[in-house]
């Protein structure tokens, strides 16, 4: 065990975010430097999943490290029958640092309880994403210049989707006010409503997008309604197009509002509202590369900043 | 003499007698106790008549003594139980069982796609409410009731 991993955004204490936070503005201003030569990294990917293997990677090289690793657990041993644990062991004698995708839950956690080098979660299942929570906090952190005392309204898919759980985990250090807006069958988990009553977080839930919710809010978190959560398809065909935003609902919302999405989007947010300055969805996939630039540092050890000035 | 009656509910010269089950919990608490392998005389009672729990169970064990970190295992489907240790038919040790912070090895998760469900690996949970009984899993996070806790 490695007391460095990094497994889940609960893993982490309010410090420890905000250094992390100083360190991917660091990187947006110095993306490129040497200070992870001669270290080699192995993004494991036991499920597919392009976009994180890519930012995970494209961060690794850009900061002079080198990459390991597989994209599709199907050329690996483990598709021979081999244990997590045998694959994480044998890896582990060869690498300084182990990034992870798996498509079960829990299998960050205990791959990193059975190696001694640190273990970066990059998705398991529906459980823990921390690397899209950090870069959500670093975009929220740029966009408003605070994270403090902020109305955040999460929209859409509240009850599997596993980026506004941790958001709302992670934004619980900050005196936040949530919207919760979502047709009842994908509202907030009970438990998560449990979390904000107990940590004092004020919020709504609502199934109205309405005008006052949007023209409150400094910060729309979207996401996508998936058509495979619903058992009555009717039902869907509902409540899909409820939960979309078009350009003509942001006329007067504050000016420094800014429209978040984990993406990929579907039809939860009009192509009309690209072109608005507030649209911020494309910067923050960009901020994922300096977000895991710190997270890498971060478990290796390294502080980026400690020759600066 | 406070053990009196406990003596003739139990009538055992000496051993375990655990009282207070839930009937649902019965055959559960028998998992969890390995009764299966003991070689001593095992009673089980099941749906008896009890003021406080409407049915109750309850499980008497001839000449064991379990160590109390196994007897609290039970707590986990059965927090009401009350375990009393007799020695020459005299209730020597009364007490209820209680809850440890982590249960290691003895739960099934119910999430299938956790890892615990896919690696030949002891499952982990955490109590997160006592009162009723709340474990999540240590590595899905999947939270589960005491009751409904499924014993490996």
């Amino acid at each position: 065990m490695n007391k460095n991993s990094l497994v889940s955004i609960a893993d982490l204490n309010k410090d420890e975010l905000l250094e992390l936070l100083e360190q991917a503005r660091y990187f947006e201003e110095h993306p490129n430097s040497k200070i992870l030569d001669g270290k080699v990294v192995a993004t494991l990917f036991f499920e597919p999943s392009t976009r994180t293997r890519l930012s995970f990677e494209t961060a690794v090289n850009r900061l002079g490290g080198r990459v390991i690793g597989f994209s599709d657990a199907s050329t690996t041993s483990s598709s021979k029958g081999e244990t997590l644990h045998d694959t994480i062991k044998m890896v582990s004698n060869y690498v300084d640092l182990i990034v992870m995708r798996h498509y079960l839950e829990g299998a960050a956690r205990y791959a990193s309880e059975v190696t001694d080098v640190p273990v970066v979660n990059a998705g398991d299942g529906a459980n823990q994403h921390p690397s899209q929570t950090m870069l959500d906090l670093y975009s929220i952190y740029k966009t408003q210049g605070t994270l403090n005392d902020l109305t955040i309204t999460m929209v859409g898919d509240l009850k599997y989707g596993r980026t506004v759980h941790s958001l709302l985990m992670a934004m619980s250090y900050f005196n936040p006010t949530f919207n919760f807006v979502a047709c009842d069958e994908l509202q907030m988990p009970r438990e998560y409503l449990k979390f904000c009553d107990e940590h004092g977080i004020r919020y709504t839930c609502t199934t109205d997008f309405s005008p006052e919710i949007i023209n409150s809010s400094d910060i729309l978190y979207m996401t996508r309604v998936q058509r495979e959560r619903f058992t009555d398809i009717m039902e869907y065909e509902r409540v899909k197009n409820l939960y979309a935003l078009r350009n003509d609902m942001l006329a007067e919302s504050k000016p420094t509002l800014r429209i978040l999405h984990p993406l990929p989007r579907v039809n939860e947010i009009a192509y009309d509202v690209d072109s608005n300055p507030k649209a911020y969805y494309f910067d923050q996939a960009r901020n994922g590369l300096y977000a895991r630039q710190a997270i890498i540092c971060r478990a290796l050890g390294i502080n980026p900043m400690k020759n600066e000035k | 003499m406070t053990g009196k009656k406990e003596l003739a509910v139990a009538a055992l010269r000496n051993g375990t007698v655990i009282d207070h089950i839930p009937s649902s919990a019965v055959f559960r608490a028998v998992r969890i106790l390995g009764l299966e392998n003991l070689d001593s005389s095992v009673t089980i009672g099941y749906n008896l008549e009890s003021e406080k729990l409407g049915k109750k169970g309850i499980i008497k064990v001839a000449d064991v003594e379990f160590p109390e970190q196994k007897l609290n295992r039970i707590a986990i489907i059965a927090p009401t139980a009350v375990v009393n240790i007799i020695r020459d038919f005299n209730v020597v040790e009364k007490r209820p069982v209680r809850l440890p912070e982590t249960i290691v090895g003895i739960v099934k998760c119910a999430n299938p796609k956790c890892i615990t469900n896919n690696e030949p690996m002891p499952t982990r949970f955490h109590v997160i409410s006592r009162d009723p009984v709340t474990i999540r899993c240590h590595y899905c996070n999947h939270a589960v009731s005491g009751s409904a806790a499924e014993v490996l």
